[in-house]
């Protein structure tokens, strides 16, 4: 079931990162009182594996993420890259975030190429640049402006500009979101695609039942705020994954019970 | 026939236009270059026609000008076909020939021939003429002047208000000892400071220098910080992520999304410096546009003033122009930017 992604993370050994978010809380400082946002955190994702976290909006899931990026560092816990310990933003944990936040001052290409040209590496590395752009298909706009895209070419952009510096952990941040439901669904295809492709590590957050249990192998349901784990759940289907499978179709009744849904089903 | 398809449309596509009778297209294209030739024709008329009221040099040379655009502008517009870009051009500017045609003739008879307006106060063009090909070395000789003071205070005020602008916008503890001053002292006209700047500075031409740098640098520095304090987090969370160091924030993220905001400041700057520019001139520095005007007065030369001001609306409007084409250039990637 998990066969094909994990033959595929075996043909890239190195590429995906194990993470270990143990025992993580945080809070955030709001006028001078405490509002607690994680408690008591931990979870331990595989090489390879891709990992959804789903949970009512506003529980914490983003902040979780913005943790594992380096971003923040949580008020108690720890958490670990391989064997390292995550202190600050690194170029192999690589955020895809809600808005593509494209930079509109640079072309599709220049904005691709940022993470190489911020580590210093664009002049002799170029090429991964187009090969980036080839993977998301957006080739031909290159030259093209952010304001000339669509939502969906957008967020391709941004995609492209993650993957170029072939990150071990992928982190994308309710990416489809904004985007309209056919676009979506070609999207998600292209992200199960890449991932097999590439095999790098993927923390999926998400608040669609539907579309965690397209794309990921586990899928962690988090309680309302602070965000506790309250379950997690393996998604044993191979890929592609079909929307009507009964299977899918009654761990979806499941989540949503968890999530306190289920009268609405 | 109210209705058509789109069949009907293209069938009959080509014989449609030459139904349209000849006369209205060519009048629709040519008919304000004729005009404007008309008007050139009667300011060239008003010209030679009567005698002056003084004694002027230049009308004669001037009526025959009138003629020849008169005529550049009749055969311009209506061989515009076979002229390319140059006679559309032409034909797009014909009705301001028009209008500026009629306004000369006005002002050639109210001033050279009757009078109407009182004479010494209100020149006739041929006047105006008669200045820049009398007077025009010493005309030149300010333009320069009046270049340079400008261009240096312009370029030292614009290069340490974006630096200030940049350093209290990216530091907290730059910010803590900046704002303060550039609150109590940048609301402060530049001219206000003319007195004191022309005692404790060794020369005019620095003194001058400096309150141009200070016009300058004021909007350049407040709008420069409001531009890299309203840059998006998420940008430079971006950044972070794809590893990039504190420099490149500054210089790669911070610095070229405010640019827009920067050229609003450098084109507010540009306009209080002119008018520092101007007023130091006409006090202090012996020499410019400023001092040209001032000695022109003097002299009750006013069609040396009228002269001056022309050029120096010339050189102001040229600077924003320059201003606007360097920013379009460097902001091709906003869209929706206004057109100077």
């Amino acid at each position: 079931m998990v066969a094909t992604a994990l033959a595929e993370a075996v043909t890239h050994p190195a590429a995906g990162a194990a993470l270990d978010i143990e025992q993580v809380s945080h809070a955030f400082d709001i006028d001078g009182a405490e509002l607690p946002v994680l408690s008591d955190v931990s979870i331990s994702v595989e090489p390879g594996e891709f990992v959804a976290l789903l949970g009512p909006s506003g529980c914490g899931k983003s902040t979780l993420l913005r943790l594992v990026a380096g971003l923040d560092k949580p008020k108690a816990g720890r958490l670990r890259e391989d064997d390292s310990r995550i202190t600050r933003p690194h170029p192999s944990r690589v955020v895809v975030f809600q808005d593509p936040t494209l930079f509109p001052w640079r072309s599709v290409w220049d904005n691709v190429a940022l993470g190489l040209e911020a580590q210093g590496i664009l002049k002799s590395q170029r090429q991964r640049v187009d090969d980036a752009l080839d993977l998301v298909g957006l080739s031909s706009f290159r030259h093209a402006y952010p304001h000339q895209l669509s939502g969906g070419m957008a967020q391709r952009v941004a995609l492209a500009r993650a993957l170029v510096n072939d990150p071990r952990i992928l982190i994308l941040d309710e990416p489809l979101g904004k985007l309209d439901s056919l676009t979506r669904i070609t999207m998600q295809a292209e992200i199960v695609a890449l991932w097999q492709r590439k095999g790098f590590t993927t923390l999926l957050v998400t608040h669609d039942a539907e579309e965690a249990l397209v794309l990921a192998n586990r899928v962690i349901v988090f309680s309302d705020r602070p965000a506790r784990v309250k379950a997690d759940i393996r998604v044993d289907r191979p890929y592609p994954r079909h929307r009507g499978d009964p299977y899918l179709a009654d761990l979806r009744r499941q989540i949503l019970g968890l999530l306190g849904l289920d009268a609405t089903w | 026939m109210s209705t058509y398809s789109l069949s009907d449309g293209l069938a009959s596509g080509a014989p449609r236009v030459s139904r349209v009778p000849l006369l209205t297209a060519w009048v629709k294209d040519s008919g304000a270059g004729v005009l404007a030739s008309v008007a050139w024709i009667a300011f060239g008329l008003s010209c030679l026609w009567w005698a002056d009221v003084g004694d002027w040099s230049r009308t004669r040379s001037l009526g025959i000008a009138a003629f020849v655009i008169a005529a550049v502008a009749l055969f311009g517009t209506v061989g515009a076909d076979y002229l390319g870009s140059a006679g559309k051009a032409l034909q797009k500017r014909a009705p301001w020939l028009v209008a500026l045609g009629a306004f000369l003739t006005v002002w050639e008879l109210a001033t050279a021939k009757f009078a109407w307006l009182p004479l010494p106060f209100f020149p006739p063009p041929q006047a105006i003429i008669e200045v820049y090909t009398d007077d025009l070395p010493k005309l030149l000789d300010s333009v320069f002047a009046s270049v340079k003071l400008q261009l240096g205070g312009y370029l030292i005020g614009a290069a340490v208000g974006f630096l200030t602008g940049v350093s209290i916008g990216w530091s907290r503890a730059v910010g803590y000892w900046v704002h303060p001053v550039l609150r109590f002292i940048g609301p402060l006209p530049a001219t206000a400071w003319l007195p004191i700047a022309f005692f404790t500075f060794p020369s005019s031409w620095s003194a001058s220098t400096f309150l141009i740098a200070l016009a300058t640098g004021f909007p350049v520095t407040v709008l420069t910080w409001s531009g890299v304090a309203s840059v998006s987090k998420a940008y430079y969370d971006v950044a972070r992520t794809l590893g990039a160091k504190p420099s490149f924030l500054v210089l790669k993220v911070a610095i070229p999304a405010a640019l827009p905001h920067v050229f609003v400041g450098l084109f507010m700057g540009l306009g209080s410096s002119f008018a520092v520019l101007v007023v130091a001139e006409m006090i202090g520095v012996k020499a410019g546009l400023g001092w040209y005007l001032q000695w022109a007065q003097g002299w009750a030369a006013y069609s040396n003033m009228y002269a001056a001001l022309i050029v120096m609306s010339l050189l102001c409007s040229g600077a924003i122009t320059l201003l606007f084409a360097i920013r379009d250039r460097l902001l091709v990637w906003q869209k929706g930017t206004v057109k100077w």
